[in-house]
């Protein structure tokens, strides 16, 4: 087992994974790598189809049947300093670390709780599956955890699900992931499909959660805006691959990657000047036959020759900040000209 | 700015639910100007959609008055009917779901201007099928025309839509979310692609969506609407809306919502409601929908008078019109404090 350094918890080396489909095989990731450190928030970006939800999936290993891990390794890393490999789990520890050792919030949370029973039988159970039957101390974490995500304690746990609001069930979900104190929470989507006002206050209370329960984020999310607010680093994801990652200021002011760049002159901002934006040529390219090279080159606007041969490999330039491509110049120069 | 193209005014439309009826729109009056854009924002169960079809005249009001180019709709009978409805197009949100997948893209595009009788013979129909496929940039048209939905990208889709629209050339088209499905990427191609339609067809097009910082972009030379519970709040240039909102809502709007830049975002402001929880259409609050949330709110006033949309006293430029009673009186905002 691989040596990890004493703030990780997460360590991704070299993940593969394919869908077998009847069309053939989608390459659903390729050779992703990552670290996640202790308290850390961390940002998957990427549009639809380009493998985020996998990658996420795969680190508790809820992957569809039909999909198979075809190398690499998913280091865990104890409080105790003791490192597992979650794809190496037998189904016993693999239930064990589900929830205890890390959370998962799917997309439409709201659809996560069972209508006929109460908010309060839906802790005690989660409880009691990890061994924790003693209800009466169930009932004082969850409500501590329910004021900490701003509900009335009291009434939302003695509610219904069909009691709460669409927000509210979020924040309880919210609050129930964090239950058994775990190190590492994955939030897939976390503020998709809610209102503006909900989603603000869904980012208020994350932030919140994070500062006083220090635990690891890794969120989803096709939101730039979100990913600028939350985390602290940024990894974008095209075509299955980590093309671009590194701290948020890094990827925000000083983007390498010509996707991210290019993702970020085609949002809209709030400010009170007209904004200047433009969309990437052509469309995401399709998994199964995925294009030679680096992946995005059909859609750059900086290709080189080299680029429909050889595959760029996700290299350091300053600290952490990484990407894969063969002409980073060009999009520094780019900036540049914007500015 | 010109003539309003179209006008609705106090439009009521309720809808029954196991007997009860929920109050979708409520005295909503706000005109479409000729050639402008202009933008519907707001949150889901707001009224926008609503809205949208009742101007494309999918949907009767339950009371009011819809006018198009001076005339009231539902006066209107037989040519001068079937002019108007030709006149007014809808895009749909979600291309998947609004094209046929049984018919090609060229029998999806034909089939209104052979019913129109905007073409003789198969000839000319392709002709002019090829021409608007060429207006959306769905080039080179030969890979595209004879394909079946399920064969084009969500983007391509959303293209063939627009086209399907632009076929008995409207001079309004209803574009509903028509961008919320389609990928970042992608996106603003598509937006600013709409965008030229106005120059190159003299259409006007009412784009309706969720997203401010998109209404911005899209409605930059044009107006901003933002909805609320079925009302409209505020109305007024987008240039100004966004600069100095006026209603507590768009202020509380804009200040909540999150931007593509750390530093920036993470500085921000929030204005914090009294109350998050979003009133039932079912259960809506006296006087003003918004007081039971709003931080602004006074007592005796919001709770007690509905406000309409009016330009407020201390507003000489007249650009914008707000619901608040407080706002129209040119009063300064105080915090509430109970």
């Amino acid at each position: 087992m691989g040596k990890m350094k004493d703030d990780v918890v997460l360590q991704v080396d070299d993940l593969s994974i394919v869908y077998h489909t009847i069309r053939g095989d989608v390459k659903a990731t390729n050779n992703v790598s990552f670290e996640l450190r202790k308290g850390e928030a961390m940002a998957l970006i990427g549009e639809s189809g380009s493998g985020k939800t996998t990658i996420s999936l795969s680190l508790i290993r809820k992957l569809p049947k039909n999909a198979e891990v075809t190398q690499g390794q998913v280091l865990y890393q104890r409080e105790n300093g003791e490192v597992q490999d979650i794809l190496q789990l037998s189904n016993r520890q693999l239930r064990e670390f589900r929830w205890q050792d890390c959370a998962m919030v799917f997309q439409g949370a709201q659809n996560a709780f069972n209508p006929v029973l109460k908010v309060s039988k839906q802790f005690e159970d989660t409880a009691r599956a990890h061994g924790w039957s003693d209800k009466k101390a169930v009932r004082q974490r969850s409500l501590e955890l329910l004021k900490l995500v701003r509900l009335d304690p009291e009434r939302v746990y003695d509610a219904y699900p069909h009691e709460l609001s669409g927000g509210m069930k979020q924040r309880t979900l919210l609050a129930l992931s964090v239950l058994l104190s775990p190190q590492i929470v994955i939030l897939d989507e976390p503020t998709t499909a809610l209102d503006i006002l909900t989603q603000r206050a869904i980012i208020d209370v994350l932030n919140d959660m994070q500062e006083k329960l220090n635990f690891s984020i890794i969120f989803i999310s096709h939101d730039l805006s979100l990913a600028a607010e939350m985390a602290d680093v940024v990894a974008t994801v095209y075509a299955g691959e980590i093309i671009e990652i590194g701290p948020v200021n890094d990827m925000f002011y000083e983007s390498l990657h010509p996707y991210t760049f290019g993702l970020l002159a085609a949002v809209p901002k709030l400010d009170h000047e007209q904004d200047v934006l433009t969309s990437i040529k052509g469309t995401p390219p399709n998994l199964i036959n995925p294009p030679s090279g680096c992946k995005f080159h059909p859609r750059c606007r900086f290709v080189l020759d080299r680029c429909n041969v050889d595959v760029p490999a996700l290299t350091e330039d300053l600290g952490s900040h990484l990407a894969a491509c063969w002409n980073k110049e060009a999009v520094v120069e780019a900036r540049k000209e914007q500015v | 700015m010109s003539e309003p193209i179209m006008q609705l005014e106090s439009i009521y439309r309720s809808f029954k639910k196991d007997r009860t009826d929920i109050p979708v729109l409520q005295d909503v009056n706000f005109a479409v100007n000729n050639l402008e854009f202009l933008c519907l924002v707001g949150e889901s169960g707001c009224g926008k959609t609503t809205t949208g079809k009742i101007l494309a005249g999918l949907l009767p009001p339950s009371s009011g008055k819809i006018y198009f180019e001076g005339q009231d709709i539902t006066t209107l009978r037989g040519s001068a009917r079937n002019h108007y409805r030709r006149s007014v197009q809808i895009i749909h949100q979600d291309p998947y779901a609004s094209l046929n997948p049984t018919h090609t893209i060229y029998e999806m595009l034909s089939f209104p201007l052979f019913h129109h009788k905007f073409v003789r013979g198969k000839h000319q129909a392709r002709e002019r099928v090829w021409e608007l496929l060429e207006l959306v940039d769905l080039t080179p048209v030969e890979d595209v025309i004879d394909k079946y939905p399920y064969q084009l990208s969500g983007g391509q889709r959303q293209r063939v839509s627009i086209a399907r629209a632009l076929t008995t050339n409207p001079s309004v088209i209803v574009a509903d979310e028509s961008v919320s499905m389609v990928d970042v990427s992608i996106r603003i191609g598509l937006l600013q692609m709409m965008m030229n339609l106005r120059d190159e067809l003299d259409v006007t097009i009412v784009f309706i969506t969720h997203d401010l910082a998109l209404a911005k972009y899209f409605a930059w030379e044009g107006r901003i609407g933002v909805m609320y519970l079925g009302r409209l709040v505020e109305i007024g240039k987008t240039q100004e809306l966004i600069a100095t909102p006026r209603h507590p809502y768009t202020k509380v709007l804009l200040s909540a919502i999150p931007e593509p830049d750390p530093e920036k975002t993470r500085a921000k402001r929030h204005i914090q409601l009294r109350s998050e929880d979003i009133p039932r259409l079912t259960e809506l609050p006296d006087g003003c929908t918004f007081h039971p949330r709003c931080p602004w709110y006074v007592e005796g006033v919001c709770d007690v008078d509905v406000p309409r949309l009016g330009i407020p006293a201390n507003d000489s430029n007249n650009t914008v019109e707000v619901a608040c009673i407080p706002v129209q009186r040119g009063e300064e905002l105080r915090l509430y404090e109970s």
